[in-house]
């Protein structure tokens, strides 16, 4: 059984910092890590292995910097790993971003699985594993908490709003994974070595694949960011109650009733 | 370029995308009629709502009330679930016939996971879990305001060229329009052509849980990280002023309160007259969840907290301190039950 699990890399979202003449987001100080789900989806893959046997492939699309973070999914376990890298890939949304990954994923060759997180925690739009699974034509199962892969057929238990449900597939398909819900395993020490230094991460450019820069990055993006705006601060009164907590819980319950009283 | 099937001269009409359940429409698919209607009229264009189901076609009335002009009705044994495949057709084939401009979804789970797919077998653009949808004043075009982009900062993205221009939006964005029993509307049938082998994806089992809808609530206590686990403390608190309880992300994550009663980008956005919020910092991603609430008291240990800055009354300690006697207070003269 041949898994291929795609990893975002993602600024630590507690150490982005906002800079305080454009109010934008500055990622510059914020380190990176494996975006969480991601980092579920990988165990998920590795328990498969576990107990079907086989390959797990990590893949992503993203400049060389996020090579030391595939390594590290190696050391976890996974037995080999692809970067697609090239500048033409830049500033993609999401239709341009699973267009780029599935082309990828083909060029890997064949495979039985392919796994994703629910949505990054960046972007966050979640739209990336299903347009994966359009761009190469395979069924899909979003939002999932657990997966079960037997004779060449997957059963998914997917997270609803108000409850969840059960599906079944043939293999292949594309799978998003929840965030949490498993624990995914330390670093194994004995592949250390092996992972930072003789693992091959196959680096890919777009014309190594002969890829459609025209279907990816900028140009391939049919969204755009029209504009940014400071949000307007609602008009609040910002009035700081004093005393000892029972003082102001008295202040607050009067303000409370009389706010409910008709 | 990857080109969509129709371009905009060829586009016209607003669509929104209907879910149901237990024969009843979702309160998102509610809201998003009500605000389409605006745009519609914006962009001198007719609304249309696409209900896809077996048997659902009683409900075609309550999307007119909405404020739907036309209901086109997919009736079909494949679409009795909900499943990717049989939906993203069907829709497909709508679109690439009657070319509408723009097609908006609820960010639900399978909201989102039919709005992704959709996207890409259309090749057009999609913006995910909108703030607020508008007119573009010049350009005609849909805007969709996200955050995400920074501190306060709010962004708009556009589909200049890509048709059918696509947003999702999440539960509670937008109010629920009232229902308008004289607005009047057609409803047209649809022909479904679809076999097992379009259903690549079986369902073979569903657990329905009833989920907490913290979109509709009057009075809400919210609490954060800071509540260290103790939503006893703030269930007690909501019984006395007859509140709903919400959460924040974090609060949710670290399984403290189920995922339906999250508040913020990813959660829910709520218009309570009164809410309470404990030992919340006040990330963005959190108080777009709040900010259209009557009135705001925030309870935070750390006097710079963020959240202060949208709250009415401030109360800058421990909730530990406050909440226990706040509890008391309110039971020696009990808050009356409804207003
Ligand atoms: C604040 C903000 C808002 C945005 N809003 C939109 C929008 O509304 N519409 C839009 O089209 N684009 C949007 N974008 C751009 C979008 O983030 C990028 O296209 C990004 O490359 C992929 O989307 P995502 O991060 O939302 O991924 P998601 O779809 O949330 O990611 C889900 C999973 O897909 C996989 N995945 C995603 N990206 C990669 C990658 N580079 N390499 C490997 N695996 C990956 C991972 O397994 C990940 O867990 C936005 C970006 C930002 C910063
Ligand atoms: C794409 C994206 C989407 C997101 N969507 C959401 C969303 O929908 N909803 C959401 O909530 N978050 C969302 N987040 C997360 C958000 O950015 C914040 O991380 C989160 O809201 C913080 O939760 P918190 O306020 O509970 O925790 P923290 O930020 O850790 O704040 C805890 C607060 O508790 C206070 N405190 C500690 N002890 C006490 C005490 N004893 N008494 C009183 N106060 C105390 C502290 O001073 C602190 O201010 C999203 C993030 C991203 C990147």
């Amino acid at each position: 059984m041949h898994t291929i699990v795609c990893l975002k890399v993602v600024p630590k979202s507690e150490e982005v910092t906002i800079d305080d003449e454009t109010k934008t987001l500055d990622r510059s100080k914020a380190r990176s890590e494996i975006n969480p789900p991601d980092m579920n989806a990988v165990e998920m893959a590795l328990k498969l292995k576990e107990r079907n046997g086989g390959t797990v492939s990590l893949l992503a699309m993203g400049p060389p910097l996020f090579e030391p973070y595939l390594r590290l999914g190696l050391a976890m376990g996974a037995d080999q790993a692809f970067l697609m890298s090239d500048r033409a890939f830049g500033g993609a949304d999401t239709l341009a971003t699973s267009y780029v990954l599935a082309e990828g994923i083909k060029a890997i060759g064949s495979f039985d699985l392919v796994l994703c997180g629910d949505e990054s925690s960046d972007g966050a739009t979640g739209q990336v594993p299903p347009g994966i699974a359009e761009w190469l034509g395979l069924p899909q199962a979003t939002d999932v908490r657990r997966v079960d892969v037997s004779d060449g057929s997957l059963s998914a238990r997917r997270e609803l709003g108000a409850g969840s449900e059960v599906v079944e597939a043939d293999l292949p398909c594309v799978v998003s994974v929840k965030h949490d819900v498993n624990e995914p395993r330390f670093l194994d020490s004995g592949r250390w070595d092996w992972a930072m230094n003789e693992a091959p991460v196959q680096i890919w450019s777009a014309t190594d694949l002969e890829i459609d820069v025209e279907k990816a990055g900028v140009p391939g993006s049919p969204t755009v960011v029209a504009g940014v705006s400071v949000a307007e601060g609602a008009d609040r009164r910002r009035e700081f109650l004093s005393g000892s907590p029972e003082e102001i819980a008295t202040q607050l319950a009067d303000k409370i009733r009389a706010w409910v009283k008709p | 370029m990857n080109a969509s099937p129709y371009s905009p001269e060829e586009a016209s009409g607003v669509w929104v995308y209907l879910e149901h359940r237990d024969g009843k429409l979702e309160g998102v698919s509610l809201e998003l009629l009500g605000r389409s209607r605006e745009l519609a009229q914006e962009t001198g264009e007719s609304l249309t709502a696409l209900l896809l189901g077996e048997q659902v076609e009683p409900l075609a009335e309550e999307a007119i009330a909405a404020g739907a002009d036309r209901v086109l009705v997919a009736e079909h044994a494949l679409l009795g679930q909900y499943t990717t495949e049989p939906f993203t057709k069907v829709i497909t084939g709508l679109i690439v016939e009657q070319r509408p401009n723009i097609l908006l979804l609820g960010a639900t789970t399978n909201g989102r996971d039919l709005a992704g797919r959709l996207a890409v077998r259309l090749r057009t653009g999609l913006t995910a879990d909108c703030t607020d949808l508008s007119i573009g004043p010049k350009s005609g075009l849909l805007l969709g305001e996200v955050t995400g982009f920074g501190h306060g900062i709010l962004a708009t993205i556009e589909c200049p060229v890509h048709r059918p221009q696509m947003a999702t939006v999440r539960p509670g964005v937008f109010p629920r329009p009232v229902a308008d029993p004289t607005h009047s509307g057609k409803v047209e049938r649809v022909d479904v052509i679809l076999s097992a082998s379009d259903q690549p994806v079986r369902v073979v089992k569903q657990t329905s849980r009833r989920a907490a809808d913290v979109t509709q609530a009057e009075r809400l206590v919210i609490g954060g990280r800071g509540m260290e686990g103790d939503f006893a403390l703030l269930r007690r608190l909501a019984k006395a002023v007859h509140a709903d309880v919400g959460a924040t992300r974090v609060a949710v994550d670290q399984g403290w309160v189920r995922e339906d009663r999250m508040i913020g980008q990813t959660g829910s956005v709520t218009r309570p007259k009164l809410a309470i919020i404990c030992g919340a910092s006040g990330a963005m991603q959190f108080t777009v969840g709040v900010k259209d609430s009557e009135t705001i008291i925030a309870i935070n240990s750390d006097p710079e907290a963020p959240i202060f800055e949208v709250a009415d009354y401030c109360v800058a300690e421990d909730a530990f301190q406050v909440i226990p006697p706040l509890i008391e207070a309110l039971r020696r003269e009990p808050v009356e039950e409804k207003s």
